[in-house]
């Protein structure tokens, strides 16, 4: 903005461009379940991220004289204020610190297949040949597994580890990113700026890099959030069937079935977990449903227009 | 339409064959199952007979080799924890996963569409906002915590429902409620999208300005049209539950295919799991076909040719 004579024309084309497109973060705030969501994700990340150094000591902390306080109150401390478990530990405490495991594994999870589907489907959609035939016929059959029965058989030849977890859990996301990126290279590599890319003597890598790859990003990272909260309720079902996470880590889903068993007498130890799931899970669901709605043309001008004229 | 068919059969049963080949060779790592099934002060010679009984001793390719060679004949071999035919075994659980399925279809399918349609009616209206988060809520709920919060509720607190087991009728509520929670949700959001695009479109103009009633428009013209998506997400559903609603039957102690394949694996009942994969990836080929078949019944635009 130092050159005097660009200024007009830059302010006339920010005019054009606030008008049509408004900051994604506008968007957002257009949206109040979004917006809710998003803050509440942001904080788990928060909880993900620092919440083990901060509350990592009163996770374990034993209190035999505050055994199974139900949650509501907060004469024992605030830390008791969501109750404490049958050895006195905090629920609050323990809630956050099983954040980091319940989250890692489903973030690394669909990331992994993101990354090795997306790629296999690239592969797949823009080589063609018997390469795509081999990469969809795997996707069959991975598809075709009942997918809580590979993650148990697997988690018993090898030992349940939190990395292959992280592995069992993203194979069997693997299929629909495999297929979702196939079908759209299929589509975009007859389009006319692949072709001109061609044209100009761009190898099949620099291509997939550089020109389709940032086209399939976006579908694929609106799968991914749905992605989300599939993985990490499978997570939870594993380790609540207890194949999945060992204690001593916690996760929310072993919380749930180390709960199960004072059920009558603390209801709070596998509802609170639960609810936390739940939650997380929504939040992820309603975020992508937003990004959907912001990602479809068709759809936008839900978000942009003015309330009332909606 | 026949030639189709071939060929969808065709490609199940490479897919088939590559499952069991993997299901086969991946449960044989789990361990030895003499361990499990013989006391631990078992001598080395009863280790052995035990082995050899159940052919465990050969050549783990051997085992494969005749292991296809019985099931191309129709036997699908003996159980060792039940000390049965496996496929007898596997075929009385099915019955029981079956009728769950079907029954959370329906519930799901039928409150789903009504919701669903509902709320299209009047985008963003109390009704709309209001189903929008139900369904949002019951599609991101752990089944296992809606299981055992529900045992809680109904049948501890309230005592109106049995804990679990089977019997009568009310031991089939909380199940079906768990199962059909979220392909409810899914379908909810689904039949509403898909009904709005229907609403606004040029041939329900039409039928309006023909003097159509509006439950008509609704329910017969604009619902046909989410006929499909429907179709394409219940099945999916269903696909999952007949693969094992292994939480629900592990929490009710249902004796379905679930947790027959989940026992099986765990008891290292080799011969068991191998019958129960190949049941259900069976059933579930014949229930693509007939999803297939749907998408055409639905729409006569698709034509397998």
């Amino acid at each position: 903005m130092s050159d005097p004579a660009a200024t007009p024309v830059a302010a006339a084309a920010e005019a054009v461009q606030v008008r049509r497109r408004l900051p994604l973060w506008r968007l957002l705030v257009r949206d109040r379940f979004a917006l809710v969501a998003a803050f509440w994700l942001a904080l788990l990340v928060v909880c993900m991220a620092f919440g083990p150094e901060l509350l990592g000591k009163a996770a374990t902390a034993l209190d035999l004289r505050a055994r199974n306080t139900p949650p509501g109150s907060l004469e024992k401390g605030w830390l008791a204020v969501l109750g404490t478990d049958a050895l006195g530990r905090s629920m609050l405490a323990r809630l956050v610190v099983a954040t980091r495991n319940t989250m890692a594994v489903a973030l690394t999870a669909i990331t992994l297949a993101l990354l090795v589907g997306g790629l296999l489907g690239m592969i797949a959609g823009y080589v063609g040949g018997w390469s795509s035939h081999l990469i969809m016929r795997g996707a069959d059959v991975l598809q075709s597994f009942p997918s809580l029965l590979l993650a148990v058989v697997v988690l018993y030849v090898l030992e349940p580890r939190v990395s292959n977890l992280v592995v069992v859990l993203a194979v069997t996301r693997l299929p629909v990113y495999v297929r979702v990126a196939r079908a759209e290279v299929l589509e975009i590599r007859e389009r006319l700026f692949v072709q001109a890319a061609r044209a100009l003597g761009g190898g099949r890598r620099h291509i997939l890099r550089r020109h389709i790859a940032p086209v399939v990003a976006p579908t694929l990272l609106t799968i991914l959030t749905v992605d989300f909260a599939v993985v990490m309720l499978a997570e939870s079902s594993l380790s609540f069937l207890g194949i999945g996470i060992q204690p001593p880590e916690i996760t929310w889903g072993l919380m749930v079935a180390q709960g199960r068993n004072h059920l009558a007498v603390a209801w709070w130890l596998s509802f609170l977990p639960g609810l936390a799931i739940m939650l997380a899970a929504m939040s992820a669901n309603v975020l992508s449903s937003w990004l959907r709605t912001v990602g479809d043309p068709s759809q936008r001008w839900r978000l942009e227009a003015p309330r009332g004229e909606r | 339409m026949m030639r189709y068919l071939g060929q969808r059969a065709l490609h199940s049963a490479i897919a088939l064959g590559a499952l069991v080949m993997l299901v086969f060779f991946l449960v044989r790592l789990t361990g030895d199952p003499a361990s499990l099934y013989l006391p631990i002060d078992a001598s080395v010679e009863q280790r052995q007979a035990f082995s050899e009984r159940h052919g465990f001793d050969r050549p783990v390719l051997a085992q494969f080799a005749s292991f296809v060679g019985d099931v191309l004949r129709g036997d699908f071999g003996h159980s060792i924890r039940k000390d049965r035919p496996a496929l007898e075994v596997v075929l009385e659980a099915f019955p029981t996963t079956l009728s769950l399925a079907v029954g959370t279809m329906v519930i799901a399918v039928v409150l789903g569409v009504v919701v669903g349609s509902l709320a299209a009616i009047r985008p963003g209206g109390m009704f709309d906002r209001m189903s929008t988060l139900t369904s949002l809520g019951a599609a991101s709920a752990p089944d296992f915590w809606v299981a055992i919060t529900g045992i809680l509720l109904f049948a501890v607190a309230l005592g109106w429902l049995p804990t679990s087991g089977t019997g009568g009728w009310q031991y089939w509520i909380l199940p079906l409620a768990v199962l059909s929670l979220r392909p409810f949700g899914l379908l909810v959001q689904v039949v509403r999208g898909s009904m709005l695009s229907a609403l606004g479109s040029a041939y329900v103009k039409t039928a309006r300005a023909k003097g159509v009633g509006e439950a008509t428009v609704v329910f017969v013209h604009a619902l046909r049209n989410s006929g499909l998506a429907v179709v394409t997400v219940a099945g999916d559903q269903m696909v999952g539950i007949v693969n094992g609603a292994v939480i629900v039957e592990t929490v009710f102690g249902w004796p379905g295919v679930g947790k027959l394949m989940i026992d099986a694996v765990i008891q290292r009942d080799f011969t068991l799991v191998q019958a129960t994969i190949l049941v259900t990836a069976t059933a579930i080929f014949v229930l693509n076909v007939v999803i297939d078949l749907l998408y055409v019944l639905l729409d006569p635009r698709i034509r397998h040719r």
